[in-house]
């Protein structure tokens, strides 16, 4: 299988659309025939970090690579970073406004939970200079 | 009753799977999308409001009660695989999410029971929450409360 890449651009804030582009990538890893497993945790992860970069990123974008061994999900924004990462990784820890916590976001789980769902997770991000995700599935 | 007795009288009454038709005629429930697909089964029951929360259910076949009517709850629902998805209190679910759940297939439905006897109707009859399923996981421990 040849490597194949695809990028979904995330809007900051828009929560009527929040949602859709991991929506695609599930529909694109089912189109393919993943395992369900691989695709149900490829998509909570997508979903995931697609909330944190509507909520907090300013927006960026979700790319999607599928190599023959390894599905990976790179996201990309450029918002305020997060200033402390082990704390981030807690669950429970939020730094949302009460406005996203009453539409049911920012739980303090979505870090948490992509860790969990994923083979591997790399967070790259400091304050004022954006995060760069990179979540790893591994393809048995 | 000690916690060990509680739990095997609990498993005396457990049943392993509920028809939609069921978990609709428990809940009194109006059904918005999937009325061609009530006699699909559920294997478990989970109540919440959180995204976050909903997107840890274990495993798929399982119905989720929710009292949140976004769009987002589909979208979710979707996301995690959840069999269908009933909104409590009475909530009537907007177009935007009628539109979503019919495209992906997900039932919904309404019921005008509040989230705590909704859920407790159900496990009433039998149907038991995720728990079970995430103590399959060895990472996870569930502790018996209170």
């Amino acid at each position: 299988m040849s490597q194949l890449t695809k990028r979904f651009s995330i809007l900051a804030r828009d929560f009527s659309r929040a949602g859709e582009v991991s929506i695609q990538v599930q529909g694109t890893l089912k189109k393919i025939g993943y395992d369900q497993d691989i695709i149900r945790r490829a998509s909570i992860c997508a979903y995931e970090s697609e909330l944190n970069v509507v909520m907090y990123g300013e927006g960026g974008h979700l790319q999607l690579t599928l190599g023959p061994d390894e599905i990976v999900l790179d996201v990309v924004d450029e918002g305020p970073g997060i200033e402390d990462i082990e704390l981030a990784m807690q669950e429970g820890y939020s730094t949302a406004p009460a406005e996203y916590q009453e539409m049911g976001f920012g739980a303090g789980m979505g870090l948490p939970n992509i860790k969990r769902n994923s083979d591997s997770l790399e967070i790259n991000s400091a304050k004022g200079k954006g995060t760069h995700l990179r979540i790893g599935f591994k393809v048995r | 009753m000690n916690e060990a007795a509680v739990s095997q009288e609990m498993e005396k009454t457990d049943v392993k799977a509920m028809a939609l038709m069921d978990v609709k005629d428990i809940l009194k429930a109006e059904v918005f999308v999937g009325e061609d697909n009530l006699a699909t089964t559920v294997t478990a029951g989970t109540g919440s409001d959180l995204m976050s929360d909903m997107l840890r259910v274990p495993k798929t076949g399982v119905v989720l009660l929710s009292g949140l009517n976004t769009v987002q709850v589909v979208r979710t629902s979707v996301i995690a695989a959840v069999a269908a998805v009933v909104l409590v209190r009475g909530k009537r679910p907007t177009q935007d999410m009628i539109a979503q759940a019919l495209e992906h297939g997900l039932p919904l439905m309404s019921t005008p029971f509040t989230m705590f006897t909704a859920c407790g109707r159900l496990f009433y009859r039998g149907l038991r929450g995720v728990e079970r399923k995430m103590e399959e996981s060895p990472t996870v421990s569930v502790k018996a409360g209170p």
